[in-house]
């Protein structure tokens, strides 16, 4: 733990923080939790809306099958308990973009339970965060604010849109950490697609609660499970993107210590991160969370899963990404790096998995890496839109690890397939770029440039990592069609190195 | 169990009315009465018996995921007091 824990340094000694993240993440469903009305981003304002959304009294709700299962899913995607009875309560709040007064939302029975997941920090070392609950609950409207300077403007298009609000136990302990988690609850949920993880249209956002304490007193913590170990936590709402999440950590860490250390005490409390000035203010006092005055909605039954559908969701669950890395490396051979990167996106790890297939996927690992990874963020292109498919990239995969050309000559090769298109082995057999293996004909050149260069010769006596130039000019001369490997060798032999 | 005259000045503000200044006493007394009444079900000794949220016994009904509703904005601001572009509009809510 020690060689990745963050300790901020204040006028009375250490401080450490501990955090732990409510994630909000939408269900990718056509229709909202308990209305038919459209789920679509972007629509018109209150297009969307049907009288139960809009809650027109006497409207009932009814829940949607489909957001149920998607809950299953990312409660067995984070290796959590699924409760096969769980319930509906009324979260009582006013607000004008809820215009029920109440949030629909489980409290007292989830949908899911405990669980853990494995993150993966930037360094590529790992670590686990405990997952407390997943429960599903209404979206609530948006309100506009900066149309009128006396009025607020409200769309209730997302009002009652399926969320369901990951809850993570206080696992977390650098802002790092907590940017980690949120990747890789991402992940999962594409993944599983459950949810479309786009933070930018809001389809993920977190809550994050920050608290200090000195060292040690974690470790306390984690002993024995008493929060008192802890300092009093503020909440940092609505955290929309992940740098957004380590500054708003950062800053809050700061903040609560100076208030400590100048004898003030830290309010638990709701705040705001500023993104344009980097600060989080404070919004609401959440003192009495109980104002919720949370109630089972008597609008719904309790909801009962047969443990039959839970295996049938479980019997289709895709491979995630953690198992996948996994196999990357121990099936495939690949380094870890290479097996995280490609791991942590599905499209892109189907993708390798088919340039992969019966050719070398080391070999494949390394082009779809940096290869085509660094030309499609040149061109700004997803990997569903590459102009150059995955059977291509494996054939031209083949053609490298049998030798049929070089390292360099594939790179040409790509860029035809890029720009034209085409079968690989066939446009390296028009194009006469079939590697020279044949040592005479190597010889040949390096003879000739020999006797062509006795000063080269004369300074690589003396400093033999001039090899390079002989190399680079035995390229030249072939088209860069020979064979690095036996370009060196002969070099080596009749330089006499 | 019984409530205070600031209970029921803070029960009336979480529930978004009028802070009952002239009534508080009066109300105060009539919910306490309405609580000692309900006071009477502790009588009942329910040991071992599971909470019971609601006496239906069918499962929860569920809809399949189909766009069935919507496109109806005019309907759903008729009764608006304001609105704007199709937008609800109330009064500035920022905090």
């Amino acid at each position: 733990m020690s060689d990745h824990s963050y300790v901020l340094q204040g006028t009375t000694g250490d401080w450490e923080i501990v955090v732990g993240m409510e994630v909000h993440a939408q269900v990718a469903s056509r229709s909202k939790l308990f209305s038919g009305s459209a789920t679509e981003y972007g629509a018109e304002p209150n297009t969307q809306v049907s009288l139960v959304d809009a809650a027109m009294p006497g409207m009932l709700p009814v829940i949607n099958a489909y957001c149920v299962e998607q809950a299953v899913r990312t409660g067995l995607g984070l290796n959590a308990q699924i409760n096969k009875y769980s319930r509906f309560d009324r979260k009582n709040y006013f607000y004008p973009d809820l215009p029920q007064g109440y949030q629909i939302s489980q409290f007292q029975f989830p949908i899911v339970g405990e669980g853990e997941i494995e993150c993966e920090r930037d360094d590529g070392s790992l670590f686990t965060v405990g997952i407390e609950r997943l429960h599903l609950e209404q979206d609530a409207g948006k309100s506009i604010h900066d149309l009128d300077p006396n009025a607020t403007y409200v769309d209730l298009n997302r009002s009652g849109v399926a969320l369901m609000e990951i809850v993570s136990r206080p696992h977390i302990r650098t802002p790092d950490e907590a940017a980690a988690y949120m990747k890789t609850l991402r992940t999962i949920v594409r993944y599983l697609g459950t949810c479309g993880g786009d933070m930018e249209k809001g389809q993920m956002r977190a809550d994050v609660n920050v608290s200090i304490c000195r060292p040690g007193q974690y470790e306390k913590f984690r002993a024995d499970g008493d929060f008192k170990h802890l300092g009093t936590r503020c909440e940092i709402k609505n955290v929309n993107s992940m740098r957004f999440i380590q500054q708003a950590i950062e800053y809050e860490a700061r903040r609560q210590i100076d208030l400590v250390e100048e004898g003030g005490t830290v309010q638990q409390q709701t705040r705001l991160f500023d993104a344009n000035k980097g600060v989080t203010r404070s919004m609401r006092s959440k003192e009495e969370a109980h104002d919720y005055r949370y109630f089972p909605c008597p609008d719904l039954l309790p909801l009962e899963i047969p443990q039959a559908r839970i295996d049938e969701i479980k019997a289709e669950l895709p491979e995630l990404p953690a198992d996948k890395r996994k196999r990357f490396v121990n099936e495939l051979g690949l380094s870890e790096y290479d097996a995280s990167v490609l791991a942590a996106d599905k499209d892109r790890a189907d993708y390798f998995e088919v340039v992969a297939a019966g050719h070398d996927a080391k070999i494949a690992a390394n082009w779809v890496n940096n290869e085509l990874f660094g030309r499609l963020n040149k061109e700004d292109l997803g990997i569903t839109e590459s102009p150059v498919s995955a059977g291509q990239l494996g054939k031209l995969v083949d053609l490298i690890s049998t030798d049929v050309i070089s390292g360099k000559i594939a790179k040409d090769v790509f860029e035809i397939l890029w720009d034209e298109g085409g079968d690989p082995a066939e446009i390296v057999e028009k194009r006469g770029l079939k590697q020279v293996t044949d040592t005479g004909a190597i010889e040949s050149v390096v003879d000739q440039l020999i006797a062509e260069n006795p000063e080269q010769v004369t300074s690589i006596e003396k400093n033999p990592r001039a090899l390079g130039w002989f190399v680079g000019q035995v390229m030249k001369a072939m088209q860069g069609k020979a064979n690095p490997k036996a370009v060196n060798d002969i070099l080596r032999q009749k330089l006499g190195l | 169990m019984s409530v205070t005259e600031d209970d029921v000045r803070r029960i009336a503000r979480l529930a978004r009315i009028a802070e009952p200044s002239d009534r508080l006493a009066a109300l105060t007394g009539e919910l306490n009465g309405i609580l000692d009444w309900i006071e009477q079900l502790n009588e009942v000794d329910v040991e071992g018996v599971e909470p019971m949220t609601t006496p239906v016994k069918f499962p929860l009904p569920q809809r399949e995921d189909a766009v069935t509703d919507g496109g109806i904005r005019d309907k759903v601001l008729a009764n608006a007091p304001s609105s704007e572009e199709g937008f609800f509009v109330v009064p500035k809510s920022v905090e």
